[in-house]
């Protein structure tokens, strides 16, 4: 009966029932069962279901899923690449940048979309690009850290 | 052990009184709060949301706490729970260090009510002293049974036959000048797993054919429900709707076809008009006292009539959120009359407990399951979620998943309660020699002073109170530190003191001269004057078996609410068990107390939180996080003592009074770049 969108999403292309109120939060922890992009306020003020599209990061509870029928989506599950960690990935790990972790997810692939478009940040392009993720653990010193390793991990396997 | 007063949620009755289609209407939690006070409710506390809290002791046999495979694989078993204070590493280490194993060779269960031994629940800070040390004797029994070589000759055949009949009384930790493992900052356990997004909390469990389920809130707190037109949610596909008492709530098999289905009913609410509003608080409270002062008999009006100089004055503490970023989240499957239910609780076995009681079903039916969970801060004790997800789930004869939107978070869990404390004092060169201290409604953790004074009187008195309370990371321990340090600063000046050196004048115990010492050292304290708009601040505390003091820097320019830029905090809890995970903690800590102490406050009026999103209650942000310095001081020949809440207790007093040595003026309410609201402040407050 339904309409149905195609998404791709961390390369693969899914199809599923177009509900045009549906948010791609939804979609993909409901339906696609990916469940690394958290809900955690529903109104775009928290940055915990962050994904990136077409390598921008977005707030997936903010955006339709058939608004981003066919764009490029990466998740958190996303970013690890033939069993290798992104840098990012690592720093944090290195770091020991999260407590309860919940905010994690939306908090990489926030930086990671920073790191992709800008290697070297500085330490105002990194605070503005992750003010709308919240943690409420409180990690933001580590997880600021675990972003500036990851760039200079970067840059180190670039050069 | 007993519980604070101020953990008024274990005190609560059942959250709904289910009939099951049987006649009868009972008021519970879906119908609104009902205003309630410690007292009228202490008989419940033995009743109440946790039968056979008391008297479990802890089993003796190694075999409840660990198992040990023929290849060497470990599993530990312990009914405390991951929140994020990193106890699920902490207790790999303990078991590691007294096994002689590789950490990797350990697997914890943790709040798991079939497969772990009865917890009362992962609060107050006894992970540390109480279940470390368990897990230390059961691993040591272990070894002394398998002889010490096991993990380098591999040889575990029958291990866990020999285990059989082995007792935890009879191992022997290993002291901590031999640890290997405990006393270095291991990685977190399962860090993988939550940087791949791997980790399933409760709100990301799947089960098959599961539905989603949103229940039904009221207008208000305290609104009735007259009557629910349900008939058009019914009539959705594949829609099931539940109206049993004052609970109604829906179940489909998308959360947008619940979310449908719930906006389709059509209740009818009657409110009666309340007076309670966050502008009038503490005005209120202090009305509402449940029972007067007992007389003093002279002792501290003794001290007083001695007193060189007297002084006195009153604070007010807001209601705060606790505000997890991860809401509450229960899945619920039944199998006949057997329930299982995961969800994010501090307390496994108390949730199993309400469970039962709910569905009339014997605890053995139930089992509660507690994924690592995406934290709690003292706010998951309750199992709301879990009721509800099970009864939807027992009309659907499917699993059901409820995870509570942040608006309900807000507005349906229970806050830490505000208060209003009054101070009086007297001092005679540079000493304090009377001290009278009573704190209303918000609690007694951190009531006494750890100063040495001759005449002292401290005390709690419950009140009346309008918004579900209950625990929070400290408890009233920041109230009270902010109430206490916030005057000794006072006095400080009345006595023309330096702050630091009147504080030391003033105390006898050493560990606590030790961690101001620790924190003025390393943050340069008296090196600079106060003045050009900035300022400093210092203050101290002790609280379940821990010492903390914090200095802060802060910048306020004329106009602006002010910045704190940097902070170092002194933390001491006996011997550390792993530096870095403290050092996270009290990070942590740091800027979670940021947000009550500058900004965070619980805005309410007739009977609606209207403050319940992101977008309206300010939490700490980047922009807001100081430069944050932590000296940990390890105090080997101790033992260790939890680190999850005194660190928070701090940070609001040296922020106040950092404000005091810039600006000359007193704050005196939490939090302090607000201030309190046209007729709030409760009269005979004097200026300092
Ligand atoms: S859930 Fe999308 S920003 Fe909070
Ligand atoms: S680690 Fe808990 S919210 Fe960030």
């Amino acid at each position: 009966m339904a309409r149905t969108i195609d998404l791709v999403v961390n390369g693969t292309r899914h199809t599923v029932a177009a509900d045009p109120n549906r948010t791609l939060l939804s979609v993909l922890r409901d339906e696609l069962d990916l469940t690394g992009s958290k809900y955690g306020c529903g109104e775009g003020q928290c940055g915990a279901c962050t994904v990136m599209i077409d390598g921008v990061a977005a707030r997936s509870c903010q955006t339709g899923a058939a608004a981003v029928a066919g764009r490029r989506i990466t998740t958190i599950e996303g970013l690890e690449q033939h069993g290798r960690l992104h840098p990012l990935q690592e720093a944090f790990l290195e770091i020991g940048a999260m407590q309860c972790g919940y905010c994690t997810p939306g908090m990489i692939v926030s930086g990671a979309a920073l790191l992709a478009k800008n290697s070297n940040p500085s330490e105002e392009e990194i605070v503005s690009a992750l003010e709308g993720n919240l943690c409420r653990c409180g990690t933001y010193p580590r997880i600021l850290a675990a972003v500036r390793l990851a760039a200079s991990k970067m840059k180190r396997s670039a050069a | 052990m007993s519980y604070e007063p101020e953990r008024y949620e274990l005190m609560a009755g059942p959250a709904y009184n289910f009939s099951f289609g049987r006649r009868g209407f009972f008021k519970a939690l879906g119908g609104g709060i009902v205003v309630v006070s410690f007292l009228a409710k202490s008989e419940a506390q033995e009743s109440g949301g946790g039968r056979g809290r008391f008297g479990h002791p802890l089993p003796q046999q190694i075999a409840a706490w660990l198992h040990i495979d023929a290849k060497g694989a470990v599993i530990v078993y312990t009914g405390k729970v991951e929140v994020g204070q990193n106890s699920r590493t902490s207790l790999t280490q303990a078991a590691a260090e007294e096994l002689g194993a590789p950490a990797g060779a350990i697997e914890l269960v943790m709040g798991d009510t079939a497969r772990t031994p009865f917890d009362m629940g992962t609060f107050g800070s006894m992970t540390t002293p109480q279940m470390v040390p368990q897990i230390r004797r059961a691993a040591a029994a272990a070894r002394e049974i398998l002889g010490p070589g096991a993990w380098e000759t591999l040889d575990f055949a029958n291990a866990d036959k020999k285990l059989a009949s082995g007792v935890t009384t009879s191992g022997h930790p290993k002291p901590t000048s031999e640890w290997k493992v405990l006393g270095t900052s291991v990685p977190k356990v399962h860090g993988r797993q939550i940087v791949t997004g791997a980790h399933r909390y409760a709100s990301d469990m799947k089960r098959p054919g599961m539905l989603y389920g949103r229940v039904l809130r009221p207008e208000r707190f305290d609104a009735q429900l007259v009557s629910a037109d349900t008939s058009a949610a019914q009539a959705m596909p594949d829609v099931t709707v539940v109206h049993d008492g004052d609970f109604t709530g829906v179940a489909a098999p998308t959360p947008h076809a619940a979310q449908l289905a719930l906006a389709a009913i059509k209740p009818q609410w009657t409110s009666p008009e309340t007076q309670w509003s966050s502008k009038t608080l503490f005005t209120e409270l202090k009305r509402n006292v449940e029972a007067g002062r007992e007389p003093d008999a002279g002792f501290i009006e003794k001290g007083l009539a001695e007193a060189a100089r007297k002084h006195e004055s009153t604070y007010t503490i807001a209601y705060i959120a606790h505000a997890p970023l991860e809401p509450r989240a229960a899945v619920a499957e039944w199998n006949g009359d057997k329930l299982t239910v995961w969800t994010g609780t501090q307390r496994p076995f108390g949730v199993q407990s309400e469970l039962a009681q709910a569905f009339h079903i014997p605890e053995s039916n139930v089992r509660v399951m507690m994924p690592d969970t995406g934290a709690a801060y003292g706010g998951k004790h309750t199992g709301e979620a879990a009721i509800e997800a099970a009864r939807l789930a027992k009309a659907a004869g499917k699993p059901v998943k409820i995870v509570w939107t942040r608006e309900e978070e807000f507005t349906w869990a229970y806050f830490r309660p505000a208060g209003v404390i009054e101070v009086r004092s007297g001092v005679t060169d540079g000493r304090i020699v009377a001290w009278e201290f009573h704190n209303y409604n918000s609690g007694a953790s951190g009531l006494n002073t750890m100063y040495d004074i001759p005449h002292k009187r401290e005390e709690f008195h419950p009140t009346k109170y309008p918004l579900r309370q209950g625990s929070y990371r400290g408890l009233a321990a920041t109230a009270n530190h902010f109430a206490r340090e916030s005057h000794m600063d006072e006095l400080a000046a009345l006595s023309q003191i330096e702050p630091l050196e009147f504080r030391l004048r003033n105390l006898k115990d050493e560990r606590f001269r030790a961690v101001l010492q620790a924190a003025a050292e390393r943050f340069g304290w008296g090196k600079r004057k106060a003045g050009a708009g900035i300022g400093y601040g210092i203050a101290g505390g002790f609280e379940k078996g821990s010492y903390v003091a914090t200095c802060a820097e802060l910048h306020c320019e004329s106009g602006q609410a002010p910045r704190i830029v940097r902070v170092v905090e002194a933390f001491e809890c006996g011997a550390i068990l792993n530096p870095d995970m403290l050092k996270n903690q009290v990070e942590g800590a740091v800027v979670q107390g940021l947000g009550g102490a500058l900004f965070e406050a619980i805005e309410f009026e007739n009977g609606r939180i209207l403050d319940a999103r992101f977008s309206k209650y300010r939490v700490p942000r980047f922009r807001d996080v100081p430069k944050i310095e932590v000296v940990l001081i390890d105090r080997k020949d101790l033992a260790p003592a939890g680190a999850g809440e005194t660190p928070i207790m701090t940070l609001a007093p040296a922020v106040a009074n950092a404000i005091y040595s810039v600006t000359g003026e007193r704050i005196r309410s939490m939090p302090l770049s607000r201030r309190a609201p046209a007729g709030s402040t409760v009269s005979g407050a004097p200026a300092i």
